[in-house]
């Protein structure tokens, strides 16, 4: 295959979009979600019943639409009836539904499920009727994540185009500002000035990493980013590379997300030899490469410097800042790092431009957010929303209010095990970086859990605490005994052994741990106990061995 | 430097690629779990030398990160996700159910080598909590009711 130049681009994507846009078609969706529903099983027998019919339609293979509560999910577009998405399926169903919709041309009611309309995935950014926005996932659940060609269709490295022959490096970061883009990781930090400072050091070697080690223990966006639109990372990652003048990028991704690891691996293989990647990129003077690194199973390495260290194949400590990674990081050279949601949206930033970015969400915190709700809602999944929706529209509208037969919805967690709750008389708030941070929780990395009156806020502070806990690193005195401490108060205070003065205790702790604490881990391991303390200290007193008095008392 | 070295299997082709590429001792390590299951003591000592870096270099990665293991894993893994979507569905009781009947606690191996039971971090598929893996198969929305049954499916599948 010769290498493409940027002429090339646009005759190509002609010709995928052909292929895309056949009239006929099946979609299955196969990232780990649908595969752990049986989607490998339904798409089989899809492909034999077609065989045997002697149908002409194709069948793809595509990632998660985020719907992952009616996995496996197959959606059908063929002429004669109308578009359809079907949920729950299993192989066996599949002669039933290919008869009723191919053959007798109507809708099989009782396995459709919410469709595009619903999830507004077709436009890259238009509102589709609940609400949701689409940036990041807008091709997930639409291409096949192992074929660049798919992703060219969608016009998958426009903006890499643009940025090289229209905005230079620092046209880009100028977009980045116009943009209003903040990191996705959970800091909410100005993408734009993380990149300028790398870009503004001089080095013959700077590095960009992309963090794909998720490790919120309850949350899967960028997993399902990874598996069903890999090249927009990719994309991404190259557009950052240029930008800041990087010679070589890095993906540090879990080694629990094998499938992830496996698409990106291709992804990089595909637009390698399309000559998107390596030297005289698209036929210009940047070069640049990526490789991928695995990560191995610990929580801190999701943590910037300690990141670095275990790309650099040591033990995953943080470094105490300054020097700040921009000046030193990977291997002591300048080096950016940015979550795989925040790359993610780079791709339609330049090819759209930054304004048209900014018009989305609220003053400070611009764009789309992806959330990943789980716990007690009927339809549990990934969502993506216009940053300032309502935890109301986000938890009722969208994600279909309690599950069926279950209590009241009591809060929401969100930010994982740096985050807090939201009790529901709050769900009017407006979701930005700001608010939820004036609400004691964060915005996080996108992990939402929704908790009914069931859910016992205790164990969850001590859920998450233990997690913490685990996975201090141990470098710093604070966040190692501290965190130990804290858990044993939890764990008498659960038995029904505790008193006031280990509540007490427990928020004098959280102090000490917030200001003195080495890293993030540490710093915001105590949030849990503090905000669900802050709205349901009741919860804790009733479990109080003094508890009753010390109500009255209050 | 002899100690074991001789018995071990020949490793040069499994890493080779990533000797000569700087920071790479992860990799190489996740290449050799890939390959054995774990990574035993007489294959990184064999690494130490590919490498030419200390055995101590490596123990200190091995023993930082949860991924690695240093004994043989049981012929069947059960991986009950504890992440805290799972967490909240009940993970922690199917632990409980798993740990009853294979006669094991998490972590552990069954002492005829064929269960190994752990808990692991949230395997990214909150929406279908609560999760098990059973060597390598996602199981979404598993009851304690299932657990026996996925046990006696893992030993017939080795009579097959
Ligand atoms: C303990 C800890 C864990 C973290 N885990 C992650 C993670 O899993 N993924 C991530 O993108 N950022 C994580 N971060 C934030 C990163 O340090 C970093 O701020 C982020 O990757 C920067 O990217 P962004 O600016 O695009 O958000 C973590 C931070 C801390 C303190
Ligand atoms: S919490 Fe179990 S899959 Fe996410």
């Amino acid at each position: 295959m010769p290498k493409l130049t940027l002429d090339d681009l646009n005759p190509m994507q002609i010709e995928a979009q052909k292929a895309l846009n056949r009239e006929n078609w099946i979609r299955v969706g196969c990232s780990t979600c649908g595969l752990a529903a049986g989607a490998e099983g339904v798409y089989q027998t899809l492909k034999e019943e077609l065989a045997e019919r002697k149908l002409d339609i194709e069948v793809r293979r595509t990632g998660c639409n985020g719907m992952c509560h009616a996995e496996p999910l197959v959606e059908i577009n063929v002429s004669g009836v109308p578009r359809t998405m079907y949920g729950n399926l299993k192989p066996e169903y599949v002669k039933d539904l290919l008869n009723t919709h191919l053959k007798k041309e109507k809708i099989a009611k009782q396995w459709k499920v919410d469709g595009v309309e619903a999830l507004g995935q077709d436009d890259c950014g238009k509102p589709s009727a609940s609400k949701q926005v689409r940036i990041v996932l807008c091709n997930c659940g639409i291409v096949d994540p192992t074929n660049i060609d798919d992703y060219i269709a969608r016009c998958g490295y426009q903006g890499l185009k643009r940025a090289l022959q229209e905005y230079g490096s620092e046209g880009v970061i100028e977009q980045l500002k116009l943009s209003g883009l903040r990191g996705r990781g959970g800091g909410g930090y100005p993408t734009h000035l993380k990149w300028e400072f790398v870009r503004r050091e001089k080095s013959a070697e700077k590095y960009m990493i992309c963090n794909g080690d998720e490790g919120d223990p309850g949350a899967y966006m960028d997993r399902s980013v990874l598996e069903g639109d890999p090249h927009a990372v990719v994309e991404g990652m190259i557009i950052a590379g240029y930008a800041i003048g990087a010679t070589m990028g890095y993906f540090y991704i879990r080694a629990e997300y094998p499938l992830a690891v496996e698409r990106i691996e291709n992804a990089i293989r595909q637009a390698r030899r399309l000559g998107l990647l390596g030297k005289n990129i698209l036929g210009t003077d940047f070069s640049y490469d990526l490789e991928v690194r695995l990560g191995a199973g610990a929580f801190v390495c999701g943590e910037e410097t300690a990141l670095m260290s275990s790309v650099e194949g040591r033990r995953g400590y943080p470094w105490p800042r300054p020097p700040f990674p921009a000046q030193k990081g990977l291997w002591g050279n300048p080096s950016n790092i940015n979550n795989v949601e925040t790359l993610a949206n780079v791709p339609a930033i330049m090819r759209n431009g930054g304004k048209w970015f900014a018009q989305f969400g609220t003053e400070e915190s611009k764009g789309t957010k992806v959330f990943a709700v789980t716990g007690n809602v009927r339809k549990a999944g990934l969502i993506e929303i216009p940053m300032g929706t309502t935890l109301n529209t986000i938890v009722y509208d969208i994600c279909g209010g309690p599950a069926l037969g279950s209590n009241e919805v009591k809060a929401v967690q969100t930010g994982g095990p740096s985050g807090g709750v939201i009790p529901a008389r709050f769900f009017e708030t407006h979701v930005s970086y700001e608010s939820l941070l004036r609400l004691g929780s964060i915005m996080g990395s996108g992990g939402l859990i929704v908790m009914d009156e069931q859910d016992s806020m205790v164990e969850i502070a001590k859920f998450y605490l233990g997690f913490c806990v685990e996975e201090s690193c141990g470098k710093c005195a604070p966040c190692r005994i501290g965190g130990r401490q804290m858990l044993m108060l939890l764990n008498r205070i659960s038995k029904g052994e505790g008193t006031t003065a280990d509540i007490d205790a427990l928020k004098r702790i959280s102090h000490a741990m917030q200001k003195a604490s080495l890293c993030g881990l540490g710093q915001t391991a105590p949030n849990p106990v503090l905000s669900t303390l802050r709205y349901f200290e009741n919860e804790y007193t009733a479990l109080l061995k003094d508890g009753a008095q010390a109500a009255g008392a209050r | 430097m002899s100690e074991q070295l001789s018995s071990a299997p020949d490793i040069s082709r499994t890493v080779k690629k990533w000797l000569k590429k700087r920071g790479s001792l992860i990799m190489a390590l996740h290449e050799i779990q890939n390959t054995f299951g774990y990574v035993p003591r007489s294959v990184s000592l064999q690494l130490a030398h590919l490498m030419d870096v200390p055995l101590a270099r490596i123990y200190e990665v091995l023993t930082f990160y949860n991924y690695f293991r240093l004994d043989p894993p049981g012929k069947n893994t059960i991986s009950v996700c504890m992440g805290t979507a799972c967490y909240l569905k009940g993970a922690p009781k199917l632990v409980e159910a798993f740990a009853e009947e294979l006669g094991v606690q998490e972590g552990e191996t069954t002492p005829d080598g064929q269960f190994f039971l752990q808990s692991v971090r949230c395997v990214g598929c909150c929406g279908l909590a609560p999760v098990v893996v059973v060597n390598g198969t996602v199981m979404s929305k598993v009851d304690v009711s299932q657990v026996k049954e996925i046990i006696a499916s893992c030993m017939q599948k080795e009579e097959v």
